[in-house]
């Protein structure tokens, strides 16, 4: 700060195109990034016009006509018997899987970070790190293998307790794959969540604790009155975050654990718009389904992001 | 005299409490590690003891046939192949980016530095999503095109928001001016002096932009075509997901005879394809594992 306005008092204010030459460089670092953007953001963007018009692929997006009426898509989405199904799959995933998927880590970090052993902790925390760095077709696999109706563990383990007998058939159930979802969605990345709120507890000042130990307090009693507490901040942005991408619910996993019997169940907006868009080429249907997603979205993020700015100023300090 | 009483009870409650957590962490540590560990230990197991739930704790006649079929399987070497060459160019073009992004946003004094800034920010709130870009991409000829894979998703807004924050924070900008007067140009500054001195930055980018590549095929799903440019993903899809789903709904209708024996090889194979497009990476994370806090610390809360 200081050196700046030493710079600038010494020199006389440069013209704004001097200035951009005297950056030229800076401008050059941007280039590679900006065309990128530009290539796989922006220009897309300009597609989303199909979604008014009714597109054929030798007319090109310009050449198609508009729709009559222009919402004639949004329309017959809205009407589509199939479009409440998967808006309520949408919503129940995310929904399941945040009240699943963020509760557990917060309380997986306390635990560690009063945990007595060094060593156990640095354990437990390389272990649990591991399946976030497995990939989405590894952990469906895994889910397959896992409970195939007559050679998976899972039936093996149940006809050896003798609390089942016969084939499992939990994959075919269309009521079971929101519970598959999430849980091992749980089980691949507890350990990985967990990292910001070890991170949050490590900044937890140590002097609070042993005021704490002097009057006596137990451990439960540090980790609900100190370590808790200060860690609400950082919980309360993320959930609010989190929050935001509620209507988003990822397309790869749901896809990969997609198969004939659960569909009623698994089938979600992003993977619609594949079907319907990539697989039978209805794109400007399929651009709207897109679009009206993308909106929702993004009035979810802003929304969401004007609360934790002004829960950011208002709570924090 | 109370105050002893209440030290006694307060450290016997203690005693209880780190009693429980380490319960409870154990508990949690089998739930996660078990279903790997069993990876393992089926793999190298006679399958048609895996297939009846006889290995449950230790290998069981110690069986490779599994690893010899992988082996012998040649799109899967196309794949890891494949997977290799876009992991690294990926990584490299990504993590590029994100460092020349991130250091030319990162100073202020550059004209039209916020506009630029929320051309990258605005990218994150809004997509022209998944048709759009489909058409795109098959006009201008990137369809089919295996550059795709290395070129898209390569600008990650959040990576250039942790790098600018990173060089912000850990570089003084004082060392620019002391650089520039004695003739450093930026191009020389963020060479010589930015990426050795963001050695633990490098370190989380390259990590994520590898591990993302690794384990990614939705890309390759949409906008590649040919057989041979598929990476290791696309394979495993083939062999685990798809042809597991598949034989799930044959396998009560085949099992018996040699068409059992077919069944529990296919299974065995399934395990060892999970090792071995996997190891990489698990050998390669708990080197790195000092790394994640920061990169996580830094994307998210300040971002």
């Amino acid at each position: 700060m200081k050196t700046k306005t030493k710079l600038q008092a010494s020199g006389q204010p440069l013209s704004l195109g001097r200035r951009i030459i005297q950056f030229r460089e800076l401008y050059l670092f941007l280039l590679p990034g900006v065309l990128l953007l530009i290539l796989f953001n922006y220009l897309p963007l300009y597609g989303i016009l199909i979604a008014f018009k009714d597109f054929k692929v030798k007319l090109g997006i310009l050449g198609s006509p508009w729709s009559e009426p222009v919402l004639k898509y949004f329309n017959r989405l809205f009407s589509m018997p199939m479009f409440p199904v998967i808006l309520r799959n949408t919503l129940i995933l995310s929904f399941y899987s945040l009240l699943a998927g963020f509760p557990l880590p917060i309380i997986l970090a306390l635990l560690i970070n009063s945990s007595p052993g060094k060593h156990y902790k640095k354990i437990v925390q390389t272990i649990t790190y591991a399946p976030h760095f497995i990939s989405i077709v590894i952990i469906v696999g895994m889910i397959n293998i896992f409970f195939s109706p007559s050679t998976g563990i899972i039936v093996n383990i149940l006809h050896k307790l003798g609390l089942m007998s016969g084939n499992l058939e939990v994959l075919m159930t269309a009521g079971a794959f929101p519970h598959l979802y999430v849980w091992s969605g749980v089980w691949q990345s507890i350990g990985w969540n967990s990292i910001i709120y070890l991170g949050a507890l490590s900044g937890v000042d140590a002097s609070l604790h042993e005021a704490a130990i002097v009057d006596g307090a137990s451990k439960l009693q540090r980790v609900i009155h100190i370590d808790f507490p200060s860690i609400l901040p950082t919980i309360v942005i993320l959930m609010i975050l989190n929050s935001g991408s509620i209507m988003n619910v990822g397309f790869e996993k749901v896809f990969l654990m997609q198969n004939s019997f659960n569909t009623s169940m698994s089938e979600v907006i992003n993977t619609y718009v594949y079907k319907i868009g990539i697989k039978e080429a209805q794109y400007s249907l399929s651009a709207a389904i897109g679009l009206f997603n993308s909106v929702v979205n993004f009035i979810m993020i802003i929304l969401v992001n004007q609360l934790s700015k002004r829960l950011d100023q208002g709570s924090l300090w | 005299m109370k105050t002893n009483r209440q030290k006694i009870k307060a450290s016997g409650s203690d005693r209880a409490f780190d009693l429980i957590n380490i319960l409870i962490l154990t508990l949690l540590l089998l739930l996660v590690a078990y279903p790997l560990y069993f990876v393992v230990i089926a793999s190298i197991s006679d399958p048609k003891l895996v297939a009846t739930g006889r290995v449950l704790f230790l290998p069981k006649s110690f069986n490779l046939e599994g690893y010899k079929k992988v082996i012998q399987y040649s799109p899967i070497w196309v794949g890891y192949r494949n997977t290799i060459l876009y992991t690294l160019g990926y990584t490299f073009v990504s993590v590029m980016v994100s460092m020349l992004t991130g250091f030319a946003l990162g100073q202020r004094k550059l004209p039209g530095v916020n506009l630029f800034t929320g051309l990258f920010i605005f990218t994150m709130f809004f997509n022209g999503g998944l048709i759009p870009t489909y058409l795109l991409m098959k006009d201008i000829g990137l369809y089919g095109n295996p550059l795709i894979i290395i070129l898209m998703g390569a600008v990650s807004v959040n990576n250039i928001i942790i790098a600018r924050t990173f060089i912000k924070s850990t570089i003084p900008g004082e060392l620019f001016e002391a650089a520039s007067i004695d003739g450093c140009s930026y191009t020389g500054y963020f060479f010589k002096i930015v990426l050795p001195l963001s050695k633990a930055l490098l370190a989380v980018l390259v990590l994520f932009a590898a591990v993302g590549q690794w384990n990614s095929w939705y890309n390759a799903m949409i906008y590649l075509k040919d057989d041979n440019q598929m990476p290791l993903q696309m394979v495993l899809r083939d062999l685990i997901v798809i042809q597991s789903a598949m034989s799930s709904s044959t396998e009560a209708a085949t099992v018996g005879g040699d068409a059992a024996a077919q069944v529990y090889l296919v299974e065995s194979m399934r395990y060892a394809i999970i090792i071995v497009s996997t190891l990489p990476i698990m050998c390669i994370y708990p080197f790195l594992q000092k790394y994640f806090a920061k990169g996580i610390m830094i994307g998210s809360v300040k971002g």
